[in-house]
């Protein structure tokens, strides 16, 4: 990788070692599109707290924002996901992995 | 049913020229694609994705065509197409952002099934763009992780 998808990569795995990150990426999974006042709805951090998450996962381009009118929207942007995969967990895998994986779901019954 | 909007963002090392090439000319698109974007990308005019020796997935209607800047177009499945259905619409847009190109997909209009298979295709297509404008080659299989 060059020196600048490194430094995006250390970006990625920094935002996402966070579990209010990765509960807002849930959230904006669960629902794309969303304001910050939405997204900090029912959650125990303060709206000023949401907003710095946000503002890391944006620098880490995880989320994506558009601007309608004096809202700015929120989306998951799944492509440093994607490069993160491929490039530190697919070539590790194996199928054999996946079937583990499979049967482990399966004994405790996650839904997923 | 509801309606949903997909954004994908991604920084590319190249010139807006070049990304919007990648995006229109059928040669370049399917090195990292798979499948050829068929236009001669006026408004009003047809395009076509096509992926060859299986066809056309993808056909549609010029919405908008600002090279190198934004390119929008309507998605629909050609008549008797297997896949599932759809009626959304794609916008590119395409920004210089200092020594890079901010390249931003927004996808709307897609219904729940559509969500599915637009969000297990983006990320692949846009990374495997990527790799090709900054290293002149692909990823191996890029579409096998799906």
């Amino acid at each position: 990788m060059t020196p600048d998808a490194t430094d995006h990569m250390d970006l990625v795995f920094k935002a996402l070692a966070d579990p209010s990150r990765r509960l807002l990426l849930d959230r904006l999974f669960a629902a794309e599109g969303q304001t910050l006042g939405a997204l900090a709805d029912g959650l125990a951090m303060t709206r000023q707290a949401v907003s710095q998450h946000l503002a890391l996962l944006e620098a880490a381009n995880l989320v994506a924002t558009v601007k309608r009118g004096r809202e700015k929207l929120h989306y998951l942007n799944a492509v440093p996901i994607h490069e993160a995969h491929a490039r530190w967990i697919a070539k590790f895998e194996r199928p054999r992995l996946d079937a583990l994986a499979a049967l482990k779901q399966h004994l405790e019954g996650d839904p997923e | 049913m509801t309606k949903h909007t997909y954004v994908y963002v991604t920084y590319i090392v190249s010139t807006p020229e070049k990304v919007w090439e990648a995006l229109t000319d059928p040669q370049v698109s399917v090195i990292y694609w798979e499948r050829e974007t068929v236009s001669d990308w006026e408004v009003g005019s047809a395009w076509e994705l096509r992926r060859p020796g299986h066809g056309v997935d993808v056909v549609g209607e010029v919405l908008e065509s600002d090279p190198p800047r934004r390119l929008a177009m309507t998605w629909v499945r050609p008549a008797g197409h297997a896949g599932v259905d759809m009626a959304c619409r794609a916008a590119f847009d395409i920004e210089d952002a200092g020594g890079k190109v901010k390249l931003t997909v927004t996808h709307t209009d897609l219904s729940d099934d559509n969500l599915k298979g637009v969000s297990g295709g983006w990320p692949a297509v846009l990374s495997n763009l990527k790799t090709l404008l900054e290293t002149g080659g692909t990823i191996p299989d890029p579409f096998s992780a799906r």
